[in-house]
């Protein structure tokens, strides 16, 4: 009934500049009757990476996680390649808050672990994990365990195994809110480099205003209470500056003063 | 690091038989022999061949109970972890199992399936089995969520997610669970020896202790703890090779 709906709402919108990898459009989800998100539409654009961006309990690792195909909409239905989601899938790879590694395997094991679900032959899953550990800076780690690593390379091989299973979409999830302020700014000039050398749309969650402005090509705030989108925000002028440049680019730290000021009234 | 753990071991093992010698010179009772008799009396059943041909009768309700209730008790402890509505059914008879006086119950056990083999693996089982079912269970329910939705978003199977997700993040506390069973079902084996029909193990303690030969009946009592050590010894060896990263802890908590 509510796929019928949406289908006939259906409208390609062609006002963005590039082509839309995902869209959600007229996404409810009720847990109960807590209305967790209500009638959300938004467009994800290739190659780009986009940030949702709000106050604790807006719903914004709701919406990730359905775009992920883990969570059920109530109404409303996300498309990825233009085909309806209806569960995990492989154009898609996820990045946990919490690593979630496991904790009885090698790096090596876990960075290959996505690969090995999906069948793919010891010799050859070895062989593409042991590039990506090598890519996220984790030579010489491929035998260690997980609790023998930081919490910052814990998340790198996070990030190896999403990699490693060639999504085109990346969907992360506050990747680097448990690692410490130093290597999360290492973190956010590599995901720069990331975004701009593999052509993958990137959705990113955050709750931090500051990392959603430095890393993302467009931020939706998202609030709570019905959550819903109130605004997106397309930074354009200092991405091409370099990155040591964009913490004192005025364009950033207006937006970063705008954003805190449409959402100060909403934290307690 | 090694040798400080066995010069530990050595030395607990030093005060716990010194204090056992001592008790017995004093004596604490007439009925409590020296550790040093006890020896020589152990030394004497295993000369003459008496414990082996014991041994040879105990160790068969008890291999045959304990391997029933390790299969059969991790096969339903997953089941149960794994549908809630099979937990409703099933969950409260080991539950009852478990606080259930067992010596006043075999009597029924022997009057329904006789003084046989039979009624002896059930002691065993109704022993081993509550803790090995309620503790796989348990794991398999406490299975951090984060790694399960891991293995479901790199798109797992039901099967992956059972055998390389669940049985896994389980397999510390289903061999917490394990060890205690087969403790559980050395007391059974025993306790079916000196309830059920004098065979045995227990044949040797009943039958030593009705001529108040002590030392030889404490020989025996120490034989089956010393084979329940090095039993849980050798499970212990088989969790490290079987789990490699068992011993690591968990990450993600």
């Amino acid at each position: 009934m509510a796929m019928s709906q949406t289908k006939r709402v259906l409208t390609p919108v062609e006002n963005t500049p590039t082509e839309i990898a995902v869209s959600a459009r007229n996404i409810t989800k009720n847990y109960g009757a807590v209305e967790a998100l209500k009638d959300l539409t938004l467009e994800f654009p290739r190659g780009q990476l986009t940030s949702l961006l709000g106050p604790s309990g807006c719903g914004k690792t709701t919406l990730l996680k359905i775009i992920a195909g883990l969570l059920k909409t109530t109404s409303g239905e996300v498309e990825v390649n233009g085909k309806a989601v209806t569960g995990p899938g492989p154009n898609r790879a996820f990045v946990f808050q919490d690593f979630a590694l496991l904790p009885w395997a090698t790096v090596l094991r876990n960075v290959a672990f996505g690969l090995e679900l999906r069948g793919v032959a010891r010799s050859e899953r070895e062989a593409r994990a042991e590039k990506y550990i090598k890519d996220v800076g984790l030579a010489g780690f491929e035998q260690s365990y997980p609790h023998e690593l930081s919490g910052g390379m814990r998340q790198r091989v996070g990030l190896a195994r999403a990699l490693s299973v060639d999504a085109q979409v990346l969907l992360m999830d506050e990747p680097f809110s448990a690692v410490d302020e130093q290597t999360r700014r290492k973190f956010q000039e590599d995901l720069l480099s990331l975004v701009q050398n593999e052509n993958k749309t990137f959705i990113f969650v955050t709750h931090s205003i500051e990392e959603a402005v430095y890393v993302s090509d467009q931020i939706a705030i998202l609030l709570p209470r019905p959550s819903r989108v109130s605004e997106v925000i397309r930074p354009s002028g200092f991405r091409n500056k370099g990155i040591d440049n964009i913490r004192r680019d005025p364009e950033y730290l207006d937006i970063v003063d705008n954003i805190w000021a449409s959402l100060r009234s909403y934290v307690e | 690091m090694l040798k400080r753990s066995f010069l530990l071991k050595l030395l607990s093992g030093v005060i716990i038989f010194g204090a056992w010698e001592i008790a017995g010179r004093i004596p604490v009772s007439y009925a409590f022999p020296t550790f040093i008799d006890s020896m020589i009396a152990l030394f004497r059943l295993a000369l003459d061949g008496t414990l082996f041909t014991a041994y040879a009768e105990t160790l068969e309700p008890l291999i045959v109970g304990v391997a029933i209730s390790t299969v059969l008790g991790i096969g339903l402890g997953l089941w149960i972890g794994l549908s809630k509505f099979f937990d409703w059914l099933v969950s409260p008879i080991f539950i009852v199992m478990q606080s259930a006086p067992l010596a006043a119950l075999i009597p029924l056990l022997v009057m329904a399936y006789g003084i046989g083999l039979t009624s002896k693996v059930f002691v065993v089982c109704i022993m081993a089995m509550p803790v090995i079912v309620l503790n796989t269970a348990g794991a398999v329910r406490h299975t951090p969520e984060s790694i399960m939705e891991m293995c479901r978003s790199f798109l797992g199977s039901r099967t992956d997610m059972l055998l390389k997700i669940i049985i896994p993040a389980a397999s510390p506390l289903i061999f917490a669970g394990l060890r205690l069973g087969v403790s559980a079902g050395f007391i059974g084996a025993i306790l079916a020896e000196l309830k059920i029909t004098p065979t045995g193990v227990g044949d040797i303690i009943t039958f030593s202790r009705s001529i108040a030969d002590y030392p030889t009946m404490y020989a025996a009592i120490f034989s089956i703890i010393a084979l329940a050590v090095l039993f849980l010894n050798l499970l212990e060896m088989a969790e490290k090779l079987l789990f490699k990263g068992n011993d690591l802890g968990y990450v993600s908590d």
